[in-house]
């Protein structure tokens, strides 16, 4: 994960992530993602006109595995794309800002229900981004949100769809999902 | 950039970890250029004015257009039409257009060193378009690009810069680039055409077209600068090209995935056949094409994503 939250972060707060508690096993984690791929089927009724797009860089791994599930589940192939929102980000100027990898979306947006999946949920400022970013693209039918982590204060109005598990923290704690599971600390 | 963050006026200012570093990102703004809508708004409120005092069409326009998919403001200025006619100094001109408030200056100048001076007067980030005989950075970084999409790693790579080295900033930034990559380059000329200093150059010399071309991975061809040779430097244009144009006898020769690659504009029939020009392997507009996002990459880096707030803060650490 979890450079970008990391990075939302007060813009002096440099350091290394420390892990305080483990607060999902990688266990927790996959429930998670499978409860979350029914909820987008039935909340859609299939999966028909969907696209998963992963938020670069800690929600690629996320809509993999939710487009494997949704497979598995319905037994059809979803397109799943990776999204860099990094050059419609509202804080330049502010601290660095610089592309992580480029943006794939494999399909025309344009008509489609858009999931877009990141990690950790946190100011909303990079979903908003993520907003004008898909519509250079094309102009889906609808655009939902899935984050394995909601951990609270919002900056935005900007509200989940598909939640793994509702995490309150303090401002100056960090989230981190990985492929252990998620932990919450601090940057020491 | 690691080595400046606020100009770029010389190839030569970029370590191999710098250059990778635009290289990389050129790859998140080709990706821009392939959009439905290939505009994103990375630089919106900041102005670059453009100052040309000497002709250009693919460096001007892919600058303007780099800009424009970043959202920046850009002034334009001509010589032709601007009070350099009525003799205004270049410090008198820069003076005024950076009271006008602008975040960046792009320069192309017939005199070397002119984008430098300009760095020291002015607060504003100054990119070097090409300066004279000198230097030409974002030409070299395209052409990394390009070069690395095909044949991916430069480790190693063999390159033949061919033709008029002596008035060519390409040569001088291209040489630079290449070896610092990792690529061994081989100057290909008659002796009028190379340079006096070429002791301190990390290259090869030959003067023989067809002893190298079996073996180059890309074959780089320079336009003959007839505007720069005061005197005559071959007995015909005929004769250079039989020496040391590439026609499609020595095209052939090249191996099946070397690259035919050539700044523009091309003087058909002289450093280049017509016939070859067209070929599959000769990839001049992937480098036109490559020049648009290479251009964003550098001006995003230098007054869009905020490094230099990096370097004061490991400075300060």
């Amino acid at each position: 994960m979890g450079k970008r939250e990391r990075r939302s972060a007060e813009p002096r707060a440099e350091g290394a992530f420390k892990a305080r508690t483990r607060v999902m096993s990688a266990e927790d984690v996959d429930r998670a993602l499978r409860r979350m791929a029914h909820e987008i089927l039935e909340r859609n009724s299939g999966s028909d006109q969907l696209v998963l797009i992963g938020m670069q860089t800690g929600g690629v791994d996320l809509a993999d595995q939710l487009g494997e599930a949704i497979r598995e589940i319905e037994g059809a192939e979803v397109p799943v794309g990776t999204l860099d929102a990094t050059m419609h980000r509202d804080d330049f100027g502010l601290r660095p800002v610089m592309p992580e990898a480029a943006t794939d979306i494999p399909v025309d947006p344009t008509g489609k229900v858009i999931v877009l999946v990141d990690d950790v949920l946190y100011t909303g400022r990079t979903v908003r981004a993520a907003l004008d970013a898909i519509h250079s693209y094309g102009r889906p039918a609808a655009v939902q949100l899935a984050v394995m982590v909601d951990r609270g204060h919002r900056e935005l109005p900007i509200r989940p769809d598909y939640i793994g598990k509702n995490l309150p923290t303090r401002r100056d704690e960090m989230v981190d999902v990985h492929s252990d599971g998620v932990d919450l600390g601090e940057l020491a | 950039m690691t080595n400046d963050t606020k100009h770029l006026l010389s190839i030569a200012d970029l370590d191999r970890d710098a250059i990778e570093q635009i290289l990389n990102l050129t790859e998140s703004f080709a990706e821009v250029g392939e959009r439905p809508i290939p505009k994103v708004p990375a630089l919106r409120g900041k102005t670059i004015a453009w100052l040309f005092y000497e002709d250009s069409t693919r460096t001007r326009l892919s600058f303007e257009t780099a800009a424009k998919r970043l959202s920046a403001d850009t002034m334009n200025f001509s010589v032709s039409s601007s009070s350099v006619s009525k003799g205004e100094s270049l410090r008198d001109t820069v003076a005024t257009i950076e009271a006008m408030g602008i975040d960046g200056v792009v320069v192309r100048h017939k005199d070397a060193g002119a984008p430098h001076r300009i760095s020291e007067w002015v607060d504003a980030s100054v990119i070097n378009a090409g300066d004279g005989w000198n230097q030409h950075p974002t030409q070299t970084l395209l052409d990394l690009h390009t070069a690395r999409t095909h044949l991916g790693d430069l480790d190693g790579r063999r390159v033949a810069l061919v033709g008029d080295i002596k008035h060519s900033r390409v040569a001088r930034s291209n040489v630079h680039g290449f070896t610092q990559m990792g690529a061994e380059v081989t100057l290909v000329a008659p002796r009028t055409l190379l340079p006096a200093d070429l002791d301190d150059w990390p290259v090869e010399v030959t003067h023989d077209l067809d002893s190298v071309i079996e073996e180059s991975d890309i074959c780089y061809l320079l336009r003959m600068q007839l505007e720069r040779q005061e005197q005559s430097y071959v007995p015909t244009l005929r004769e250079f090209h039989n020496e040391w144009g590439l026609d499609s006898r020595r095209a052939s020769k090249l191996p099946p995935h070397a690259l035919i690659m050539h700044p523009g504009p091309m003087n058909r029939g002289v450093e280049i056949d017509g016939s070859v020009a067209d070929l599959p392997n000769a990839v001049m507009a992937e480098q036109v094409t490559s020049g648009v996002a290479v251009r964003m990459a550098v001006l995003f880096l230098l007054l869009g994503s905020g490094l230099d707030l990096v370097d004061e803060k490991v400075a300060a650490a």
